[in-house]
């Protein structure tokens, strides 16, 4: 850790951590707390008047070590811990936990439980999405779509109460299913969502995606080239607006991702309205795949049998899914025990975030918080 | 005799000449116009202050402030009181003369450009023959008071709050300034007074055709940027810089900058409303007399801060709707757009007045 005085004070172009300043006129520190960051990130930016020339990010101020916190959970319990990783998507996080245990295990999970984990995955991506739509339109200086999309999101917190009891942490996937059977209303609820979101979603279009300022403000902003997008390793809407096929759900489907008809979202400016209109595009492909399922919930158990006890064999597993944010990976070594021997994460934005100070260079202070805005970083999902 | 305003001050006037010596008659009017000045300015900033919550809840389908008082109309109350007991904090490091005193440039400068405006039939502080120069020449004074505050508080946001500040100050008093002008010419006259009695038969915005219609937009962008209002509030960008200039500034100190804030809008809707909306003026349409004559029986305050509170709403409509601008695409407004604009309707309202083409 270094404190920006003292850089200031050297007067030198190379910082403590052996960052080249490039001769900055003026260095500040953007977070940890601080209104743009979307939680606790800690940027560095190095300054020229307006003009960005540097931004570091510095992580570890939530850090929790959750990784090395798995390793001493049984396979039922660490997947609850990954819902206080992406918050925003912590279905979509036990989904990729419980299908990586249920891979060691050889597990089929019953049609029944497959079909409300992908209705699930969907809202959550629906509601991720609102909440992104609402703070990206924050980021850039207009306060009021954050309400709207709340109202919306509220939707889907209550639909999601009724079922597994929680609005935030949801802890709903359990290796070989889902904990309990969906709530008798939930049908029903769910289509009175997609009837009133379907209109909603034009109004965000008509609010935001048509404005002038706010397409001046992301038009050619933060680009981002497919080769540098592939190389930074980014993944998920912000991949996808630079026109790399990355979307999880079409290049290894899991569960009935294959059976269900909808479109991989790929724009090819690479510029920040791209990444907001493959968001914006997304919305509407969950909502049809909520809208094709939600009828064809097959009958059945919504669980697998399994052992009080779970035990994987000696070995490596790895699965990955894909969150609101992009690929979400889960790789457990086991050594046969009740508990993983060692537990990796590869969480979709912490590669996105890298590639930042790429896109944010040559930029003004204005491009940065419109570029984190696109990204659609939630911090504890990096920050593990 | 009635008990409009102008009759009021003009009693009060007369009989205090008639008691006293004229020295000290003019020295209880100042001190009267004082206390009223100081009254109005803590009203309007009560009143704007709920108005904005109200309008911005009504907006974003919440309540707003509900609980203090009937409708939550004390919230403000509530709010400057607990602003008043608050210590008044000054940092360390600070540079302390320049950072007490630039709240009170910035609110003292809003309390003087409320001198030349009428705010009834005939009831003014200050007829002076040149008010609408006085009142921009005035007006763009508070902008060093911002940059005192954005370098004395020794914070890199409040200096960067503080530059894009003033950058944005003084490129967009040019085209206020061009778009006040053309009502100038048309009027021949820079006196407040007569800018409203020329508007008697009609008020500019409707007899000045296209080109006044062009500046009274150019004027309502050009004062939302003036006073750093959203979509063009860069100086305190609270996603970019925290608060801006003001982010060091706490208790009653930062109360000032934000009454100050309130009352430079009202005071930049009250130019608008007094040079197209013809101040006082009732609403008169051409023939129609009985109209007219029931237009004229709502008193001529109620008109003034009608007109007025309705272009706030106009501007706090935009707060709550539009993004915010970028830096360089502000100044390219301004400069690429608006100026030049602004500078050729300004020839054109001048051959429109020279030919006599307004009605």
């Amino acid at each position: 850790m270094y404190r920006e005085t003292q850089i200031i004070e050297d007067r030198s172009t190379v910082s403590p951590t052996g960052v080249d300043l490039e001769g900055a006129d003026l260095v500040i520190n953007v977070g940890p707390q601080h209104p743009a960051t979307h939680g606790v990130l800690h940027l560095v930016i190095a300054l020229n008047g307006e003009t960005i020339k540097k931004v570091e990010p510095h992580l570890g101020y939530i850090h929790r070590s959750i990784e090395k916190m798995c390793e001493s959970l049984s396979y039922r319990q660490f997947i609850y811990v990954t819902s206080r990783m992406d918050y925003l998507s912590s279905h979509i996080n036990n989904h990729g936990c419980a299908l990586c245990v249920e891979k060691g295990l050889q597990l089929e999970v019953p049609a029944r439980a497959q079909v409300i984990r992908v209705l699930m995955d969907e809202l959550t991506r629906l509601a991720s999405h609102q909440l992104w739509w609402g703070a990206m339109a924050m980021d850039v200086g207009a306060l009021t779509p954050f309400f709207l999309a709340f109202r919306e999101r509220e939707m889907i917190n209550d639909i999601m109460e009724e079922t597994c009891g929680a609005r935030l942490t949801m802890n709903y996937m359990v290796p070989g299913g889902v904990m309990v059977d969906i709530h008798p209303d939930f049908q029903r609820r769910v289509k009175e969502f997609i009837t009133h979101f379907k209109n909603k979603i034009d109004e965000y279009d008509e609010l935001v995606t048509g404005n002038v300022i706010f397409q001046n403000r992301t038009k050619n902003v933060g680009y981002i080239s497919k080769e540098d997008a592939i190389s930074y390793g980014m993944s998920g809407p912000s991949a996808r607006g630079s026109g790399v096929q990355c979307d999880i759900r079409k290049l290894y489907p899991y569960e009935v991702y294959d059976k269900v008809k909808f479109d991989e979202i790929i724009e090819t400016d690479g510029d920040s309205f791209a990444r907001y209109m493959v968001r914006m595009k997304e919305m509407r492909q969950s909502l049809s795949i909520v809208e094709q399922l939600i009828d064809n919930i097959p009958e059945g158990d919504f669980q697998a049998k399994t052992k009080a006890v779970l035990k994987l064999p000696k070995g490596e597993f790895y699965s990955r899914v894909e969150t609101a944010r992009g690929d979400f990976g889960v790789y457990i070594i086991s050594e046969g025990g009740t508990t993983p021997y060692r537990i990796k994460f590869r969480s979709p934005g912490f590669s996105n975030l890298s590639a930042l100070d790429h896109m944010a260079r040559g930029g003004k202070i204005g491009d940065l918080v419109a570029i984190m805005g696109t990204l659609d970083l939630v911090i504890p999902d990096i920050d593990r | 005799m009635g008990w409009s305003l102008e009759n009021i001050s003009h009693f009060i006037d007369s009989w205090l000449y008639n008691e006293f010596d004229p020295t000290i008659a003019r020295l209880i009017e100042f001190l009267i116009i004082a206390v009223c000045v100081i009254g109005l300015f803590a009203v309007l900033g009560l009143v704007l202050i709920l108005m904005e919550r109200k309008v911005s809840a009504w907006m974003q389908v919440r309540l707003g402030p509900n609980r203090v008082g009937p409708g939550g109309m004390f919230q403000t109350v509530a709010d400057t009181l607990k602003l008043i007991v608050k210590e008044g904090m000054t940092p360390l490091n600070v540079d302390k003369f320049l950072f007490n005193l630039a709240p009170f440039i910035v609110m003292i400068v809003s309390m003087v450009v409320l001198a030349p405006l009428m705010f009834a039939k005939n009831f003014q502080i200050w007829d002076i023959n040149i008010g609408i120069l006085f009142i921009t020449a005035v007006s763009s004074v508070s902008v060093i008071g911002i940059l005192m505050a954005g370098w004395a508080s020794n914070n890199k946001y409040s200096l960067l709050g503080a530059m894009r500040s003033g950058a944005q100050i003084v490129s967009y008093e040019l085209s206020a300034g061009l778009s006040v002008l053309c009502i100038v010419v048309l009027t021949g006259s820079l006196r407040i007074s007569d800018i409203i009695n020329s508007q008697a038969n009609g008020w500019w915005l409707f007899k000045g055709h296209i080109p006044v219609i062009i500046a009274f937009v150019i004027f309502i962008i050009a004062v939302t940027a003036e006073t750093n209002r959203a979509p063009f509030d860069l100086a305190e960008a609270e996603s970019e810089l925290t608060a801006g200039f003001h982010t060091e500034y706490s208790g009653m100190k930062f109360a000032l900058f934000f009454l100050a804030e309130y009352v430079n809008v009202f005071i930049v809707c009250a130019i608008g409303a007094t040079i197209f909306l013809g101040g006082w003026m009732p609403l008169h349409i051409g023939n129609w007399n009985g109209f007219n004559h029931a237009m004229d029986y709502i008193p001529s305050f109620l008109w003034f801060f009608g007109k007025t509170f309705l272009l706030i709403f106009v501007i706090m409509w935009f707060r709550w709707t539009f993004p915010r601008l970028r830096i360089d695409q502000l100044l390219n407004l301004e400069w690429k757009y608006l100026l030049p604009i602004s500078m050729f309707n300004l020839l054109l309202v001048t051959v429109i007045a020279i030919l006599k083409w307004h009605f």
